[in-house]
């Protein structure tokens, strides 16, 4: 476990911002530029990427059947991509089912799928979250008051290395001749990350 | 980003009973504390990718293979009926001969 993540990345942050100055003195860089990089990144990661995602998944068996076999080779048909970074990530997409519920975490650090999702919760982040959902995934998730029927297992994911993770969450009941649009709205990102139902 | 099976295949494959290594080196490793020494199964392999282990000290890297773990958290932690899978760089990984886990 490294140590607080707020308090480990402040210095970081005073070394990025002053290696951005200094490229910026040498006219290296420019700094209109890295914020419309840095904007257009953001508008494009959303939590409502993933729950189009869930809702075109539920909608289309075989699209989910290429969701899960190969996520990356699935999201362009959404126009959606791992992209964003300096390189494009895996994505493995993870499907709960009447039997097994998914969690996600990262250990080690605070990985997540940004492209898709946007920034991730503070808790995700916290030293709590991270280290107890390995130990006790079922208190943890009693805690943000989703209770899991005791006969269902839970598979928490622990993304330490260089794939990132997204839960496809079981459609509700009675939602089965909603539209796209209507089943990507009950769609959480809590649910993307596994700690609520949907 | 992902390979096919084929380009992606190393030493293991989906079933493969693995033990992690107990290493606690000095310097930095994406092999989390609480999986060293524990027993799994290998669920997938995801592409190769540079051991952080080296690149962080800045030595060369040549991509490896990396693969999905599961882990029953009785081995883990001694207690617990979930699974946890953790990815796992081939270096921290060897053939486990104990059937008789999870």
């Amino acid at each position: 476990m490294s140590g607080d993540h707020a308090g480990a990345a402040a210095p970081l942050a005073a070394r990025v911002r002053h290696l951005e100055a200094l490229l910026e003195q040498r006219g290296l860089v420019d700094a209109a530029e890295l914020d419309r990089a840095l904007a257009a990144f953001l508008a494009r990661s959303s939590p409502a990427n993933g729950a189009r995602l869930v809702a075109r998944a539920w909608r289309d068996e075989e699209f989910r059947a290429r969701l899960l076999a190969d996520a990356n080779e699935a999201l362009p048909e959404l126009e959606l991509s791992m992209g964003g970074g300096l390189e494009e990530q895996r994505l493995k997409v993870v499907a709960n089912t009447p039997d097994t519920h998914n969690v996600i975490v990262c250990t080690l650090c605070s990985c997540y799928p940004l492209a898709l999702l946007g920034p991730s919760p503070t808790w995700y982040k916290s030293e709590a979250y991270r280290s107890r959902v390995v130990r006790d995934p079922r208190g943890v998730l009693g805690e943000f008051g989703f209770v899991l029927d005791p006969a269902v297992t839970i598979n928490v994911w622990d993304s330490s290395a260089e794939s990132r993770y997204l839960v496809l969450p079981l459609q509700p009941a009675g939602t089965e001749d909603d539209d796209e649009a209507a089943l990507a709205a009950r769609v959480t990102r809590n649910g993307l990350i596994g700690v609520a139902p949907v | 980003m992902a390979e096919s099976a084929a380009a992606a295949a190393g030493r293991f494959r989906a079933g493969d009973r693995v033990q992690a290594s107990r290493i606690d080196p000095a310097h930095h490793t994406r092999l989390p504390r609480y999986a060293r020494g524990a027993v799994g199964t290998v669920v997938e392999g995801q592409g190769r990718y540079p051991l952080p282990d080296r690149r962080a000290r800045a030595l060369p890297a040549e991509p490896e293979p990396v693969y999905a773990v599961r882990f029953a958290a009785g081995e883990l932690f001694g207690a617990g009926d979930h699974t946890v899978t953790i990815d796992l760089w081939e270096s921290y990984l060897r053939p486990a001969r104990s059937p008789e886990h999870q």
